[in-house]
């Protein structure tokens, strides 16, 4: 009672990263609430899913096995959320941001009157007063989100209704591993006591899913190199930046011809065109056909030796100093400065 | 066989197009500054309207919009476009809806329009971005969804066909009819107005806006009938006030904080640790990163 559950997202017996990552913050929201944290893994054949759950501090997992949850669609799995939401009374829900986690979601939060935040950037526990109620409620979930086209920023609670949901975007919060020996209660539910025949009015009659492949185009970070890394094994820096910082990896195509990186990483005119909220450009001098393709970024941090290397006249930011020395001091002060 | 469609849109201020002006000295966004549009991908769930309404004989499409007495310009740009009919949904007794009680005040207008084949609604509008809305309507009218929709195949013996856009590659699905569907922006764009029926339904109005002109505007819908724009308050409607407006939403604003817009005008820092430190907490403090 009164736990946080994760809706996880399992695509072909593999749990998606976003839930990972959703898990890895829901431990650190359990630890403060002093509350268990929860899993629910809903599909088909999922025979020891709960061993790629349990590393990342799921106390329990519920496990519904059927061929009517895979692939998913939307009104068997909301069926069985909705059944075990109401006998478990989860405090916090948390889900990914996808094409699932937003169809499901609402449907949710629609059925159980609680209230929904999309695409949270950052959750926190903390107080609200509600001085026209007179009412005070500690520990909420406190749903940070950009709003009015990320214009602002807003802090959403949901003072009376539970639970408190929220869903995030895969990349926003870190994927952590909490103790790869951890391991918890594995719930089996009996899925056909929630799920009705008029639950399966949809029907999947054709579906082609590509492999994921690198998509830095809708990476909300980018850290970029350029031909001034001077090689390939430097780039491992910028691998480590983004994944501290939660980015993808791109380069300039110089850096690209010289071998440093894959071609699909190629930002700029003749690879891909980013818009970033931020793009961080390591060693790279600005050519007009790199800037055209990243300079609508919503912040550039230039990193580079030459004080009047071009990329510096559309930073926000210019730091001038070797990115090789630059690079682990971010690392590290984001590390001691980031919750 | 006709169809009977009804289009969820929405007004929504142009958060795309934002320029200097749209934020005041004081730091908030200056509404004023930013001209009210349809919202977009409410434009593409209307051309699929339109496109089931020429493919099926006999089918009608009504933009059902809840909003200010304003957004009756959207239901006229609806008609300019193809539509049929339109509702406004305007009282304030809906004034500070989050996603939930809007869905809630739609439902019971659905319920009252009573008779609908299919519900069609944009993803999502872009002052929330949310894609809530859609999917709340469908469960409070206990009807099924298609979410992230892309085309519309077809709708005849009471099935509709749809192919869906998901991150990683499409899906068709085959769902009993009525549903609701919420269209992306990867869809078909809408088409323009018609010059014909600008012509027709440039006089479009709801009572509200009738009352100021009254001899020429309700003589004009009388004689004809398709110019009156239904408006609907609380009372036209049946709700349980519970659920309504403020007090029918469970989420609630915090505080909002405003995001600065700068100039492009570089800050240059050095290589040093605290310049570098400094910089990294300004970068979580403004939800950048972290």
């Amino acid at each position: 009672m009164n736990n946080i559950f994760v809706i996880c997202e399992i695509d072909e017996g593999k749990v998606a990263d976003v839930s990972l990552e959703l898990l890895t913050k829901g431990r650190s929201l359990a630890n403060k609430l002093n509350c268990k944290l929860e899993a629910v893994a809903l599909g088909h054949n999922l025979k020891g899913i709960e061993t790629q759950i349990f590393p990342y501090g799921a106390d329990v997992v519920y496990v519904g096995n059927s061929a009517h949850l895979e692939p998913y669609t939307t009104l068997p799995h909301a069926a069985v959320i909705n059944g075990l939401f109401t006998e478990q009374k989860p405090q916090i829900a948390l889900l990914g941001a996808t094409t699932m986690g937003r169809d499901l979601g609402p449907r949710i939060s629609s059925a159980l009157v609680s209230g929904l935040t999309a695409d949270c950037t950052a959750l926190e526990i903390g107080d609200h007063e509600d001085k026209k109620a007179g009412k005070t409620y500690t520990n909420l979930l406190y749903q940070i989100r950009p709003a009015f086209g990320g214009n602002i920023v807003a802090t959403i609670v949901n003072p009376d209704c539970r639970p408190q949901m929220a869903t995030v975007r895969e990349g926003v919060m870190k994927k952590e591993i909490f103790s790869a020996t951890h391991k918890g209660e594995v719930i089996n539910i009996d899925v056909n006591k929630y799920i009705k025949p008029e639950d399966l009015v949809v029907k999947i009659i054709e579906r082609h899913i590509e492999k994921s492949r690198v998509n830095i185009k809708n990476s909300p970070i980018i850290v970029s190199g350029g031909y001034g890394m001077g090689s390939k094994e430097n780039f491992q820096l910028l691998y480590d930046l983004a994944e501290v910082i939660g980015g993808e990896v791109g380069a300039s195509r110089a850096a690209v011809d010289a071998g440093f990186a894959p071609h699909e990483r190629q930002v700029g005119q003749t690879g891909v065109t980013v818009r970033p909220k931020l793009y961080i450009a390591c060693g790279i001098s600005g050519q007009i056909q790199h800037t055209a393709g990243m300079e609508e970024s919503a912040m550039i941090i230039a990193i580079n030796n030459d004080p009047s290397a071009p990329i510096n006249a559309i930073a926000d930011y210019v730091i001038t100093g070797d990115a090789l020395s630059v690079i682990p001091k971010m690392i590290k002060y984001y590390r001691k400065n980031s919750k | 066989m006709g169809l009977k469609i009804i289009v969820l849109a929405k007004q929504v201020p142009d958060t795309r197009n934002v320029g200097k002006d749209a934020m005041k000295s004081d730091g908030t966004v200056n509404r004023a500054a930013l001209p009210a549009i349809f919202n977009p991908e409410d434009l593409n769930a209307l051309e699929q309207a339109l496109r089931l309404k020429e493919k099926y004989n006999g089918s009608t499409v009504t933009v059902l919009t809840m909003g200010p007495g304003r957004a009756a310009d959207i239901i006229r740009e609806g008609m300019f476009r193809g539509a049929d009919s339109g509702y406004l949904l305007t009282d304030r007794a809906f004034a500070g809806s989050d996603t939930l009680a809007t869905s809630y005040a739609i439902s019971c207008a659905i319920r009252k329009i009573k008779e609908y084949d299919v519900i069609i609604a944009g993803r999502q509008a872009i002052d929330g971005d949310t894609a809530q809305v859609g999917p709340q309507v469908a469960e409070k009218l206990s009807l099924p969804q298609i979410t992230y929709a892309e085309e519309i195949f077809s709708a005849e013996n009471r099935k509709i066909t749809v192919k869906r856009r998901l991150e990683r590659g499409v899906e068709t699905v085959e769902c009993a009819l009525p549903c609701v569907v919420t269209v992306n922006s990867s869809a078909p764009d809408c088409r323009p107005r018609a010059a014909k029926l600008i012509m027709k339904y440039k006089h479009a109005r709801t009572a509200t806006e009738r009352t100021e002109q009254p001899n020429e505007y309700d003589t004009l819908a009388t004689a004809r009938p398709y110019l009156n724009i239904r408006e609907w308050s609380v009372n036209d409607i049946e709700t349980d006030a519970k659920w309504l407006g403020l007090s029918g939403s469970p989420t609630k604003v915090k505080a909002i904080e405003n995001v600065v817009f700068q100039a492009k005008e570089s800050k240059k820092l050095t290589d040093s640790d605290s310049e570098i430190e400094d910089l990294i907490k300004e970068l979580i403090v403004n939800h950048t990163i972290g």
